[in-house]
């Protein structure tokens, strides 16, 4: 076995979130590239490897999506590889970069995640039909929303949380959003405005989800030679976790993400983490609807279960609170280009640990930080820690 | 650097620029069709359902009862031993009232949808499937259901052999 070496993120870069952007995916990976790299102060002459992570092929209609994207993220004549792990992808893409370089056999890789949702016309919720097993659930006419609306239901009854307790979570991250400059969905609602909002599958409602969104995103990921040659302040990849559950989902008791436990467990061992609350200071866990950030936050062990609403109903969770929890507005506010937006959470702690993050900078000085993404049949999580 | 960049690049159209051939798009549907082949496990789950049975597998190294029934169990990793019948009788393990449809339009009356713990099978070996004959006010958590059936004449060996899963009535001594 040989010694993993540490691995530095040097730069970022994002694309607008929209419902529909006029650029290409090319495009957008090409946007999101060039403002990584020309944050961290180096080309792309300067890369030896890249990392794409995108989401299902049906949402562009275009089969080989990693091919087609390569050469907007600036992977022409190099080692690339695309990777997928659904909703997963946007943390997972990080991470798959990360043993790029741990590994030893890269000194640098770039990380790009792209989506473009609004090619699949006029909506690309069907395309999300096709993720349902063929025989036994598609015939009852499966909706994407319809598994969360089990899954938030069944979390709710199990430890007794009301609707009202879950849409704050809703209000904070869109208000959060109100100060990212790329957000789509930035704005001041209140808990009644989500209660008010249209019924799709209760017991989920219009303002419960996050928007279907074009966008992209990317870091440069270096290792620690080549981080001290180019920056004085790099963040560090200290915590990699992954990890799946059985696609007998509808086996498993859904109030609680033991796989995303198991990612986290993995990378909090790594990290040297072992009271997750008290030493992360911020973290961006997956918020497609606003009760998986409490299931989320449930799962990553930084509250006990069924204890996260509570948190957020103290203000435990606001920017200025104890435990801040997506101060980018997460995926409800800033929108969900899936891989990419997942990737932005990277991006934001990246910032937030920096000190650079404009109007949603944290106070007290963070040191460390946590993003997770999630997804497939509501079984994979995927967990990254960064410390500078 | 978030503060530091001032320009985020990205232009957004509205659904009308496309609608109205404001900007030049390409259309195309697929054409793929599929026919997908049951498998082992599920072609006899699906024969079953034919005859109004339920079908689950079993694994004699750490005794669950399996349904959706597979040949291997995933937690032993070797192969299941042994077929048996649960019951067409259950109980709600989560649901929720849909007004959506596949392709996300919108219903009138709603679809519900739940998660039904078989009797005789192994705790928590649920299946989703539809409900009826129920008010949408009415339905709760653990609420006792059993699955209604085609009649023989109709039943093809599909998921849709049931038709949905209805409330138990208390059964008077």
């Amino acid at each position: 076995m040989f010694g993993k070496k540490r691995v530095a993120i040097v730069g970022a870069g994002l694309t607008l979130f929209r419902r529909r952007l006029k650029e290409t995916g090319k495009e957008l990976s090409y946007e999101a590239s060039k403002m990584a790299l020309d944050a961290a102060g180096m080309e792309l002459g300067d890369m030896q490897s890249v990392v794409m992570g995108t989401a299902p092929d049906a949402f562009d209609g275009v089969h080989m999506k990693g091919e087609y994207l390569a050469d907007g993220a600036g992977a022409y004549r190099k080692p690339y590889t695309r990777v997928f792990v659904g909703g997963g992808t946007g943390v997972f893409t990080p991470l798959a970069g990360w043993w790029h370089v741990a590994s030893g056999q890269f000194d640098s890789c770039l990380v790009v995640a792209e989506e473009k949702m609004s090619s699949c016309y006029p909506h690309p919720q069907f395309a999300f039909t096709t993720i349902f097993d063929p025989i036994l659930e598609r015939p009852l006419g499966m909706n994407l929303i319809w598994i969360f609306a089990l899954e938030m239901h069944r979390y709710m009854h199990k430890h007794g949380i009301k609707k009202e307790d879950i849409a704050r979570v809703s209000v904070k991250n869109k208000g959060n959003a109100l100060d990212h400059p790329c957000a789509q969905l930035g704005a001041k609602i209140t808990v009644e405005d989500v209660l008010n909002s249209e019924i799709m599958a209760w017991p989920v409602q219009r303002l419960d989800v996050s928007p279907t969104s074009d966008g992209a995103s990317a870091l440069v990921l270096v290792s620690e030679d080549v981080a001290k040659e180019v920056t004085d302040n790099p963040v560090w990849i200290d915590g990699a976790g992954w990890c799946i559950d059985s696609t007998h989902w509808t086996n498993r008791d859904l109030y609680y993400p033991d796989y995303v436990e198991c990612a986290a467990r993995m990378a909090y061992k790594m990290a040297g983490i072992k009271n997750p609350p008290k030493e992360i200071d911020v973290a961006e866990p997956y918020d497609p609807f606003d009760y998986k950030e409490l299931h989320h936050m449930e799962g990553l062990l930084l509250c006990k279960k069924g204890e996260a609403a509570k948190l957020t109903a103290e203000g435990v969770t606001q920017r200025d609170g104890d435990l801040p929890i997506n101060p980018s507005g997460g995926l409800l506010g800033v929108g969900n280009p899936i891989a990419a937006a997942g990737l932005m959470k990277v991006c934001e702690i990246f910032w937030q640990l920096r000190g650079e993050a404009g109007k949603r900078q944290i106070p007290g000085d963070p040191r460390t930080g946590l993003a997770q993404a999630w997804g497939d049949l509501m079984q994979y999580g995927s967990v990254i820690v960064l410390r500078r | 650097m978030s503060e530091k960049i001032k320009n985020y690049r990205g232009e957004a159209l509205k659904s009308a620029d496309i609608k109205e051939g404001r900007v030049p798009t390409e259309k195309c549907r697929p054409k793929a069709k599929f026919a997908w082949s049951a498998g082992i496990a599920i072609g006899r789950f699906l024969e079953e359902l034919k005859k109004a049975k339920i079908i689950a597998s079993t694994c004699s190294k750490c005794g669950r009862i399996m349904v959706p029934p597979r040949i291997y169990c995933e937690n032993c990793f070797k192969p299941t031993d042994g077929w048996k019948y649960v019951k067409d009788t259950g109980t709600i393990n989560t649901y929720s009232v849909s007004y959506l449809a596949a392709d996300a339009t919108r219903l009138k009356e709603p679809i519900l949808v739940a998660i039904i713990d078989l009797d005789g099978a192994s705790e928590g070996m649920g299946i989703i499937h539809k409900l009826g004959e129920v008010d949408k006010e009415k339905i709760e958590f653990g609420m006792k259901v059993r699955a209604v059936w085609k009649p023989k004449e109709e039943r093809v060996g599909s998921i849709t052999d049931i038709k949905y899963f209805k409330p138990v009535k208390e059964e008077t001594p």
